[in-house]
């Protein structure tokens, strides 16, 4: 077993990163592989309440970092998931106490055991960026259909392409097809020919993923809900899977198009 | 409310985006691609003579790519030695 290090990347700050990891993990853990999630923001922790799990840290990524525990004791089990685990993020730290180069060594002694290492990126370009995609094998930009955010994602491209990483995938988030079709909102081949790099997920707005998140319950364990629908689509994709993207059996023809335009043919 | 007034919103996004992202992506304003525009046609013109009125200069992207494409009819010879 080696890990595939995966990490959420946007520019912008409150797309959707955080939950889009978390429900990600938790759609590929409910499949039964092994994975780890690692909160990137150091001193705005948050992945931890999104999966529920905020009462249950004793030691974070820092302390991993400055030799206060070993790496097993910072990773905490999620509730539901055996298969799925946390580490969180210090809170009352910053930025600097983590180097690339450590998240590195940190990947490494997690790849063995592991199918899936998912990071959430903190929002900017700057070193909690830069610390999150350094061990990156894949790197997933989350944006909204809506201006600001596709900027954005395309300075973060841009980034990563000087970066000489492989190149990114593309998820749209909170996508409102009301919208859209009223052509009050960008449309995701809108987003995707703008941006120019592969598609592997389009989520749609959802308020279960708010109620969930109030609860503490990442919304792809919830089987009623597109959103979640959408998130546990993302994990069949990331498997290898070919999942249809949303709105494939309303638009005809979307489907064959989305795929022209990423390349998957 | 215009063309793209109210109800057109998600083509004025995308049409903003387009420009705002030639100009990140270039590091070349709306001022400087004019100024371009018109120094290339000022060389262009004192080797031939060309249809200014149908000259047509824009950036354009081919997904990640920006290309400089330039239309320039030119002005045949014949016509030329009628005038």
């Amino acid at each position: 077993m080696t890990a595939e290090v995966i990490t959420l990347s946007s520019g912008k700050g409150g797309v959707g990163k955080t939950t889009a990891v978390a429900n990600i993990a938790v759609a590929l853990a409910a499949e039964g592989v092994k994975v780890v999630c690692i909160d990137g923001d150091i001193g705005l922790r948050n992945l931890d309440v999104v999966l529920g799990l905020e009462n249950r840290i004793v030691y974070d990524i820092v302390d991993v970092i400055e030799g206060r525990c070993k790496l097993r004791q910072a990773m905490i089990r999620d509730k539901h998931l055996p298969e799925l685990h946390l580490i969180p993020a210090a809170q009352t730290r910053d930025k600097t106490a983590v180097s690339p180069s450590d998240m590195v060594r940190i990947c490494n002694e997690l790849r063995p055991d592991h199918d899936f290492v998912l990071i959430d990126s903190p929002a900017g370009i700057e070193r909690g960026f830069r610390n999150a995609i350094a061990p990156a094998d894949r790197v997933f930009i989350v944006t909204n259909p809506e201006v600001s955010a596709v900027r954005d994602a395309d300075r973060v491209i841009g980034i990563l392409e000087a970066e000489d990483k492989r190149g990114p995938s593309l998820i749209i988030n909170r996508l409102n097809l009301t919208l859209v079709k009223q052509n009050d909102m960008l449309s995701a081949e809108d987003v995707l020919d703008l941006l120019g790099i592969p598609l592997i997920g389009i989520v749609p707005e959802d308020q279960s993923v708010i109620v969930s998140s109030n609860h503490g319950t990442p919304v792809a364990q919830d089987p009623r809900s597109r959103a979640g629908q959408a998130f546990r689509d993302i994990a069949k994709r990331i498997r290898g899977e070919e999942v249809p993207f949303l709105g494939a059996d309303k638009q005809a023809g979307l489907w064959d198009r989305l795929q022209k335009m990423t390349g998957r043919r | 409310m215009g063309w793209f007034g109210k109800h057109r919103s998600g083509l004025r996004a995308k049409e903003r985006l387009q420009l705002v992202l030639i100009h990140d992506r270039t590091d070349l304003t709306p001022e400087e691609l004019n100024a371009l525009k018109d120094e290339i046609l000022e060389v262009i013109a004192r080797h031939v003579d060309f249809e200014s009125d149908a000259v047509q200069i824009a950036v354009e992207h081919d997904g990640r790519s920006q290309r400089l494409v330039a239309d320039i009819p030119l002005r045949s010879v014949t016509r030329r030695r009628a005038e």
